[in-house]
């Protein structure tokens, strides 16, 4: 009898009971019909897996691992990892090399930085991305990120003994996108910090939190990177005495929960150390901190919460942050998933797909039309710059514009 | 983070009471621990036979349009059962001998709608029926995976092409005075049951399916839409995990995503649902509330908990966390000074606020009342809620 009251199944599968409400939030099953939905590849395609691996179906790839069947269901089963593990267990076809080039952003990033303004002028090109599709199976379609001729971390390893005086110091896990394609973000999160006394370092060597080599099938280096990170996480966290903080909420999902949920290496020591700047910000102005904003600012802002962000259940800091700041006037959209979903919206395959699932998003960005949509995300803010239209600033940029 | 009332449960009840709050001024939380019963609607709140004003204009403000009159729904297996205020596109007959012949029309490959049942229903109360199967090449991406031809997904489709349905209807229409369809139309545009009805030669009536429930997911989305717009905030897929309570006063909770960043509040509403939604729990020894283990209104005994006989009334979908007259949680028998239990959690304690919807959305307004009547009163010496844009009106 004790037994049956502590029993937990691996993902809480065993807590599904069948009441098809991860299907209606699912954003792929209303536009795929090739992709058989939350709780068929999850729960109930599980049972089948338990009984032989024959049962497992390749179309599990089609799930873009936005977790919004985990934040819908009333059970609390997590529906997206059980899909996710399926692939990481029985999934043996090898990673195709343009998903491995997709999936390579830390590579391609130092690869790409000597040479950015060529990069960037050759992937604008519509030749280059005709050659891509017919290729690679780059969708046409999809603009590209540019990349930032000088990285994000020697700006700031150039500031590290300014940043040194400051009373109370963070660690900045910065990710890909802020260290080569957009350091603006993090030097915008370092004059925040700095304004209300917090110095910024970063980690000794800090590796791409591989959200993408997970959905991509790259397993093994996937697992490399994590432990690296959650060895860098342990050495700030517990050596240094810093909290670590992120601007990206997919890293900071990846870091927080995938590595113990997916790839199985424990974070428990040092997972609470890791916090969005959001939130990290909002903390110390509740316990007191001031930041002076200027009183000549202005700007109509519409927040989109990220799929992870939402996930982590934080886009309330977000949204706090935003609505704080004197001069804004805020809308809050529909929770809605933007479609892209990191690397699967790059996909030829997927691109149709990716931006029928935006749809709603994008048509309700141009009813309120803002002049700035927030988002914590920087896939989002790709797709909602090329799909709706309207810039894309992250809360952080948007409150390092407003403070004097 | 503070705010003036956290609501545990974001379903009809935890909806409407953070939607009344919100407009009284206060500023709330809803930890919605996934989604609820919504889900499972049927479309009419059974047991509120007076037509409550306060609803519909609460309701009409979302953007649900509601309608009253005294009678019958059809059941999705056939039989009918009394009901009064409902959704617009669900249907109240003055009785169950409404038509002499009709037409159930569904969709091929459909399973989670019974047009046999129906008909074997509709047969006993005197009326012809005849089903109809309609084949739509728009459904051959759905049968692609079968498992998903399910009412939402259908409704989707339904969106887009209700006109095409409204043209085979018309012409399979003989001298039916009534047809019958699946509640698969209107979920994202909700003027489309109303534009059926007023294309179709015939007395249109839609049939509850299998959930997930068409118009009870718009209810939630229309409702969970109106609370954002009057500024609450809803934190959706999170869990409350620890409640601190202070000579029986609820001071802050904790939940799983915000961990050390406790939600206070001067009130707590806790309308965390029944069995399905976990608000009530179970084991082999006990029946309990998870949360702040309140007093559960439940057998000792566990063989009293249910009746072998599995379509008899069964004890355990009775019982329900004990309260006092106002709706205070008690725990050992003494009520929380700041803390109201409202919905299904209250089981059939409280028989005269009926069940179902009627339970959740008259416990969520007596829970509501009873804070704004605690808040401080305001400068013109009316208590906070009686102002503004709120319109108590219970007579």
């Amino acid at each position: 009898m004790k037994a049956q009251e502590n029993t937990v199944s691996k993902h809480n599968f065993e807590e599904c009971m069948k009441c098809t409400v991860c299907t209606v939030y699912c954003p792929v099953l209303q536009v795929n019909p090739l992709y058989p939905g939350p709780k068929q590849a999850g729960p109930d395609g599980e049972r089948l897996r338990l009984k032989d691996p024959f049962f497992f179906n390749y179309a599990l790839k089609y799930c873009m691992n936005c977790k919004r069947c985990e934040v819908a269901c009333p059970s609390g089963v997590n529906v997206a990892d059980l899909i996710q593990s399926a692939r990481i267990k029985y999934d043996r076809s090898a990673p195709k090399l343009r998903d491995r080039i997709l999936a390579s952003t830390d590579l391609m990033g130092t690869l790409a930085r000597p040479f950015a303004p060529i990069v960037n002028g050759v992937t604008r090109l519509g030749i280059t991305r005709t050659v891509l599709d017919a290729t690679l199976q780059i969708d046409a379609h999809r603009t590209f990120p540019k990349y930032s001729s000088s990285s994000f971390e020697s700006w700031l390893r150039k500031r590290q003994k300014e940043q040194a005086v400051y009373p109370e110091q963070v660690a900045y896990f910065h990710g890909c996108y802020v260290n080569y394609n957009y350091p603006q973000l993090g030097k915008d999160l370092v004059k925040v910090l700095n304004a209300l006394g917090v110095g910024v370092q970063l980690l000794d060597q800090e590796k791409c939190c591989g959200i993408a080599l997970i959905t991509n099938g790259m397993t093994r280096q996937a697992l490399r990177h994590a432990t690296h990170n959650t060895a860098q996480l342990r050495k700030a966290a517990l050596e240094r005495g810093l909290r670590i903080v992120s601007t990206s909420s997919s890293c900071t999902m990846t870091l927080r929960e995938e590595y113990p949920n997916l790839l199985g290496v424990d974070n428990a020591d040092v997972r609470d150390f890791l916090t969005m700047a959001t939130r990290f910000i909002y903390e110390k102005l509740e316990k007191g901190a001031t930041l002076r904003f200027r009183p000549d600012y202005h700007k109509r802002v519409a927040y989109h919460t990220p799929c992870h962000l939402e996930r982590l259940g934080w886009g309330i800091f977000s949204e706090r942050l935003l609505r704080m700041i004197p001069g804004v006037e805020f809308t809050l959209l529909d929770s809605a998933c933007c479609g892209i979903a990191g690397t699967y919206g790059f996909k030829k395959e997927n691109y149709a797909a990716s931006q029928a699932i935006g749809q709603a998003l994008f048509d309700q960005i141009r009813s309120v039309n803002p002049e700035v949509v927030a988002c914590d995300c920087e896939t989002c803010k790709w797709q909602i710059e090329m799909s709706a239209g309207y810039p894309v600033m992250n809360p952080i940029s948007i409150l390092a514009e407003a403070i004097e | 983070m503070r705010f003036d009332t956290v609501i545990i449960g974001g379903g009809l009840a935890g909806l409407t009471a953070g939607i009344c709050l919100q407009k009284a001024g206060q500023d709330c939380a809803i930890v919605s621990t996934g989604q609820n019963a919504l889900h499972f609607f049927s479309g009419s709140f059974e047991s509120l036979e007076e037509a409550p004003a306060r609803l519909a204009g609460i309701f009409e403000e979302a953007g649900i349009r509601l309608h009253y009159q005294p009678g019958v729904r059809l059941m999705p297996m056939g039989t009918f059962r009394p009901a009064a205020l409902s959704l617009e596109d669900v249907d109240i007959l003055p009785d169950p001998a409404f038509s002499r012949k009709a037409l159930i029309v569904s969709i091929a490959g459909y399973q989670d709608f019974f047009a046999a049942f129906l008909a074997e229903g509709l047969e006993k109360q005197g009326t012809q029926c005849r089903i109809h199967f309609l084949q739509l090449p728009e459904m051959a991406q759905l049968m692609m995976s079968p498992s998903e031809m399910r009412s939402v997904q259908i409704a989707r489709t339904m969106d887009r092409m209700w006109e095409k349905v409204v043209g085979e209807i018309k012409v399979l229409l003989q001298d039916e005075d009534t047809v019958i369809l699946p509640q698969v139309f209107g979920l994202q545009d909700t003027t489309v049951p109303g534009r059926i009805r007023q294309a179709v030669p015939a007395r249109v009536i839609f049939a509850g399916t299998l959930p997930p429930s068409v118009p009870g997911i718009r209810t939630q989305q229309q409702l969970k839409r109106r609370y954002e717009v009057l500024g609450g905030t809803y934190l959706a897929g999170d869990e409350v995990i620890q409640a601190h309570v202070h000579d029986g006063v609820v001071h802050s909770v904790a939940t799983r995503n915000l961990d050390s960043h406790y939600l206070e509040a001067r009130h707590f509403i806790l309308a965390t649902g029944g069995y399905f939604s976990k608000g009530l729990r179970s084991n082999p020894f006990r029946i309990y509330e998870p949360v702040f283990g309140l007093d559960v209104d439940a057998s000792e005994d566990r063989n009293a908990w249910y009746d072998a006989a599995f379509a008899a009334d069964q004890p355990y979908l009775k019982f329900g966390v004990r309260t006092d007259p106002g709706l205070r949680a008690l725990r050992d028998g003494v009520a929380f000074e700041n803390l109201y239990a409202v919905g299904s959690l209250l089981g059939a304690t409280r028989p005269e606020l009926g069940s179902g919807a009627g339970l959740a959305i008259r416990s969520a307004f007596q829970a509501t009342d009873q804070i704004l009547r605690r808040s401080a009163p305001q400068e013109d010496g009316r208590p906070a809620g009686q102002s503004g844009e709120s319109n108590p009106s219970e007579s």
